[in-house]
């Protein structure tokens, strides 16, 4: 796979992948020409063919030698930072080089070794901001650069602290372009500008995710699978986790669901459409719970969900029918009507927050399996890969997608999801960095 | 879900105006869709306190394609919870009041704007509940009633999307509780699914689909009898109408519809089965009515003052009738104050029972007058009519048979014109035969208005009679007495000498003075009996009386009699004459047959005639041939 370039497979390698540009093997976006990094002035107005010639010409023609100075020429300056900024949730991704010569040591400026310092040497920033360490990849080589890749997390409403402190550690000082996707780097771009003086480069957060889903994939080859499946998903007691082989992945259904959803087919690295999307995501299911529970984050939610039973909130087919509904191929144990015995007053008054919470979660998740199952055979597409926030540390989730899609497909359909799965449009951004438009 | 299945096959088959779409800021909330008989392929999404997706191929084969248990007891459940307000109603009441983008994310609440490239708009509801999520602040009951509301109708929208668009199909129904007339509902539905649809699928709505379970479990038992053999149509007499404009008003209504605590809806098994007319060029698009009064305000308040004035007249006649019948007088006062109050609820509610026309108008009114037993307060006064034309019929012969060829055709047209002169449905006219019973055919001429007329393709006509006979003529006949006799016999007498075969089409009950199918055997053979052209045309089978499965003033085109249409297919006809106001101009002015046509009447109504561009009496002769046949002779 194309992709692997960027995987230290040993320790020569690296420097023989580097030969060519990487821009050249990232997914580009649609509108940029393949020979953007060694183009000469004019080919963009040749003809197709003239320009093909050109190109082959030129690659013929230069030494190696001057093609690693253009990479270093073009490598974007340090820090490295994607930024993804969602509804709910900023995902931001840090890229901390290891191989820091002394020579550069001692150039480099007192703000940028403070930045790395402050985010490598934390795990928790101020009340609400996280790194997942688990998530941390290590030596890995980016733009002919080692280092490890962090992956970091804080509630939006937090990103005006966030931007005084970009400020405090006069972040714009470094000359950097900070590359941010997601609804925030359109609504804040004035706050970046104002508040830290930053430049941001927008880039379209769809585009990003599947860059990011790509890339990650691709560098990951030890520890933890990165793309993994739920086994006997219809069996609790052998339901397991198994690795899955993304290497071969298009066609692929991904659906990322956030504070919404959005359901994309993807048939090649830069052919995708979204299909469709629903407001029914996981900000409707911590909105929901702390309107009904109390409660005021995710994490609570979850815990609690994971207490209750929703069996007692919901209408079963079995609690209409006494059974299964055969003729129409119900089981007893579907869910006929969510919330549907609240309606009366009595099983309202006898249900705690922990069965309300589960409720929600097994609501908002059914309906995200039932579109995308429909999406998947409207799209003819078997695989579906299940990203996003809404799913960090949702096993339950995870499971009961694996199984409604199973179930209801028969078998047809499987879901699979990715341990990054809510960085990736953070990353998709970072591998933007060398491309400043 | 058999019995709503069948429910569902049955009012879409049977009831006029059973479907309709809902647009809330169009000029009328309701946009009826006309009956069809060919219903099949469709998906009926039913909203009960989950929903089933349930797509119909045909009669008995449908199959539960799919469901969600997002449905009516999830508003209920979770907004019970979240507002702790018990009723569903008062629910629905709240959700009307609130603004859900109090509570919902929106996608300017995360973009700052629009999301351009994907064309996803700023007001867009990006994560329902998503700002209860972040924000600490109180919710109102109302907001968060109106965001679950739209949560709840943007997924079921959004799965009958997907479903209709996997399985091919364009028309989706929906009903159960959750949409029950409840005008928010069915504008948000309406809405999710003209945006996932990007406006290719509509959705439609039923007037009765709360009774879609109870209807088909009746026609269950009443299949015993073989049920091929008949339809079935509304009796707006004994149907309460559609309710609620929105749901404040709701009570009000409810309290306002009086006579009953509950909606009804009845039902007239009409012992024939009903189909299109074979000679309908586009049945699909076939609308009977000339004027929707729904959508047309001024007709609307026009023609429910006519209809209210005439009423005095209607009941006097209605007693006069039954004058020895017991408790006539309390029957037709009681007669009275139903269709008073029927009027008055459609001033209120048009829409209550379908589209509003004249012809509902005319048909309610039968159905009220059969209700207390006056199913025909004619009946005297068309006998004593038939008696005395009959006794003109030969004189009228033989003096039409003296003229030359021209004047003999002008002749006969005019005479079919003076003829629906007679006519007890309009006022203008009952006055003048009430207070004159004397006035003849020879005066009516008269009255007629000279050549040219309001519409005049009588030169075409004449033209198109020197070439070949047709081969058989369907005329839909209108009035007993003088019209029937003077005006129709000698008229199609002139076609069965040219060679054509006729075929008589009359009511099947009795409306107004309406000749019926009965009367008209009877009449026939009376004059058969002097007059041996028709005798000779009955026993050869060249001239042929059919019913034509109706009892309405007016003519539905797409709701024939079986019989009827088998009889225009076999004898090849080739020309349609409808004649009379009800059937030619507040029905069927628009028609489009595929083959020749003649549609005659005089406008005996004085506003109708001056919104026609004409005055009392002013004549309609229009004559049509289908481009196609037009083309192939020249």
């Amino acid at each position: 796979m194309e992709l692997n370039g960027f995987h230290c497979d040993g320790e020569g390698c690296a420097e023989e992948k580097e030969e060519e540009p990487p821009a050249l093997m990232l997914p580009r976006s649609k509108t940029e020409t393949p020979c953007s990094l060694i183009a000469t002035p004019g080919a963009d107005s040749e003809a197709a063919g003239g320009s093909a010639l050109r190109e082959q010409r030129v690659s013929k023609s230069t030494p190696v030698m001057l093609r690693l100075d253009s990479l270093k020429k073009n490598r974007p300056p340090f820090p490295w930072f994607g930024m993804d900024i969602g509804g709910t949730l900023v995902k931001l991704v840090y890229f901390e080089p290891k191989d820091i010569t002394a020579e550069e040591e001692q150039e480099e400026v007192e703000s940028l070794k403070s930045i790395r310092r402050y985010l490598t040497s934390h795990t928790a920033y101020g009340k609400t901001g996280i790194r997942d360490v688990h998530l941390e990849l290590s030596d890995l080589i980016l733009w002919g650069r080692k280092g490890n890749l962090h992956f970091i997390r804080f509630p939006t409403h937090e990103l005006p602290a966030f931007l005084l402190m970009g400020r405090d550690k006069h972040f714009s000082s470094l000359h950097t372009t900070l590359c941010a996707t997601g609804g925030g780097a359109f609504k804040y771009e004035d706050d970046f500008r104002t508040m830290a003086n930053l430049q941001l480069l927008k880039l379209d957060e769809l585009d990003c995710l599947i860059k990011g889903v790509m890339y990650i994939y691709s560098v990951v080859s030890s520890g933890p699978p990165e793309c993994y499946y739920f086994e006997h998903p219809t069996d609790p007691e052998r339901c397991e986790q198994k690795a899955y082989n993304l290497e071969d992945p298009y066609p692929l259904l991904l659906v990322n669901i956030g504070s919404g959803v959005s359901i994309l087919a993807v048939y090649s690295k830069d052919n995708y459409k979204r299909v469709t999307g629903t407001s029914l995501g996981g900000g409707t299911f911590l909105g929901l719970c702390c309107l009904l529970t109390g409660c005021s984050t995710f994490e609570e939610a979850l815990a609690m969900a994971t207490e209750g039973e929703s069996t007692c909130v919901d209408k079963l087919v079995r609690d209409i029918y006494g059974g299964d509904y055969e003729r129409f191929g119900l089981p007893g144990w579907a869910v006929a009507s969510s919330f549907g015995n609240m309606i009366c007053k009595e099983k309202r008054d006898s249900v705690s927050k922990e069965d309300l919470a589960r409720a929600t979660l097994v609501t908002i998740t059914n309906n995200i399996g039932s579109i995308t199952r429909m999406c998947a055979l409207n799209e003819n597409i078997e695989r579906v890969v299940f990203v996003g926030n809404f799913l960090r540390v949702n096993t339950l989730s995870m499971k009961l997608l694996s199984y409604a899609l199973d179930y209801w497909s028969k078998g047809q359909l499987k879901a699979l999801f990715l341990r990054h799965e809510g960085y990736f449009g953070a990353v998709g951004a970072l591998l933007e960095l060398p491309n400043p438009s | 879900m058999t019995c709503l299945i069948k429910g569902c096959n049955f009012v879409l088959k049977n009831i006029p105006h059973e479907a309709f779409v809902y647009a809330k800021h169009a000029d009328s909330e309701f946009r009826f869709q006309n009956t069809h008989p060919d219903i099949f392929p469709y998906l009926l999404i039913n909203i009960g306190s989950g929903v089933s997706i349930v797509k119909v191929e045909a009669e008995d084969k449908f199959e539960r394609i799919g469901g969600s248990s997002i449905g009516g007891g999830t508003f209920w459940g979770l907004g019970a919870l979240l507002t702790k307000t018990k009723r569903f109603d008062e629910l629905l009441q709240l959700a009307s009041k609130g603004q859900h983008t109090n509570v919902d994310m929106l996608v300017k609440d995360i973009y700052g704007g629009a999301y351009g490239s994907l064309g996803l708009t700023g007001d867009l509801i990006a994560s329902s509940f998503g700002k209860s999520a972040t924000t600490d602040k109180e919710f109102s009951k109302e907001d968060m009633a109106k965001s679950l509301l739209h949560m709840i109708s943007n997924d079921i929208g959004q799965l009958a999307c997907l479903y209709a668009k996997l399985h091919n199909l364009t028309r989706v129904y929906f009903g159960g509780f959750f949409i029950r007339g409840h005008p928010v509902t069915m504008h948000t539905i309406t809405y999710s699914i003209n945006f996932f649809t990007k406006g290719e699928v509509q959705a439609l709505f039923l007037r009765h689909e709360g009774y879609l379970g109870a209807i088909g479990a009746f026609l269950k038992g009443a299949e015993e009898d073989n049920p091929n053999q008949y339809s079935w149509g509304e009796n707006y007499a004994g149907s309460s109408g559609l309710m609620s404009v929105s749901p404040e008003l709701n009570p009000v209504q409810r309290a306002r519809s009086g006579t009953f605590p509950f909606d009804m809806l009845e039902m007239d098994r009409l012992e024939r089965q009903l189909v299109n007319l074979p000679l309908l060029q586009d049945p699909t698009s076939y609308i009977p009515d000339t004027v929707d009064l729904t959508e047309d305000v001024l007709a609307r308040e026009y023609w429910l003052y006519c209809f209210e004035e005439a009423l005095d007249g209607v009941v006097k006649r209605a007693i006069a009738s039954q004058k020895d019948q017991p408790k006539a007088v309390e029957r037709a006062e009681k007669f009275r104050q139903k269709y008073r109050h029927k009027l008055q609820t459609l001033r209120h509610q048009p829409f209550a029972y379908g589209s509003l026309t004249v012809r509902s108008l005319l048909d309610t009114r039968e159905h009220c007058l059969n209700e207390f037993n006056f199913p025909d307060p004619y009946s005297k006064i068309k006998q004593k009519e038939n008696d005395m034309a009959l006794k003109y019929y030969l004189k009228v012969v033989k003096s039409v048979e003296e003229l030359s060829w021209e004047q003999r055709q002008f002749t006969l047209v005019k005479g079919l014109l003076a003829g629906n002169v007679f006519d007890w449905g309009a006022k203008a006219v009952s006055d003048v035969l009430e207070s004159d019973p004397e006035f003849g055919f020879e005066q009516a001429k008269l009255q007629l208005q000279e050549r040219p007329w309001l519409v005049d393709a009588y030169n075409q006509w004449i033209e198109r009679l020197k070439g070949p006979p047709h081969k058989c003529a369907l005329f839909f006949v209108d009035n007993s007495g003088i019209d029937i006799i003077l005006g129709v016999f000698p008229f199609i007498r002139e076609l069965l000498i040219r060679g054509t075969e006729v075929v008589l089409a009359s009511n099947s009950g009795p409306a107004l003075n309406d000749v019926t199918n009965s009367e008209l055997q009877i009449l026939t053979e009376r004059i058969a009996a002097m007059d041996p052209v028709i005798h000779t045309a009955l026993k050869e089978d060249r001239l042929a009386l059919v019913q034509n499965g109706s009892s309405s003033p007016c003519l539905d085109l797409s709701r024939l009699d079986k019989v009827l249409a088998t009889v225009v297919r076999e004898r090849g006809t080739d020309l349609v004459i409808i004649e009379g106001m009800g059937r030619a101009i507040h029905t069927n002015y628009y028609a489009m047959l595929s083959c020749e046509s003649l549609k005659l009447a005089v406008i005996k109504n004085s506003w109708l005639a001056e919104r026609l561009g004409g005055k009392i009496f002013s004549v309609v002769f229009k004559y049509e041939v289908p481009s196609n046949i037009r083309e192939i002779k020249s």
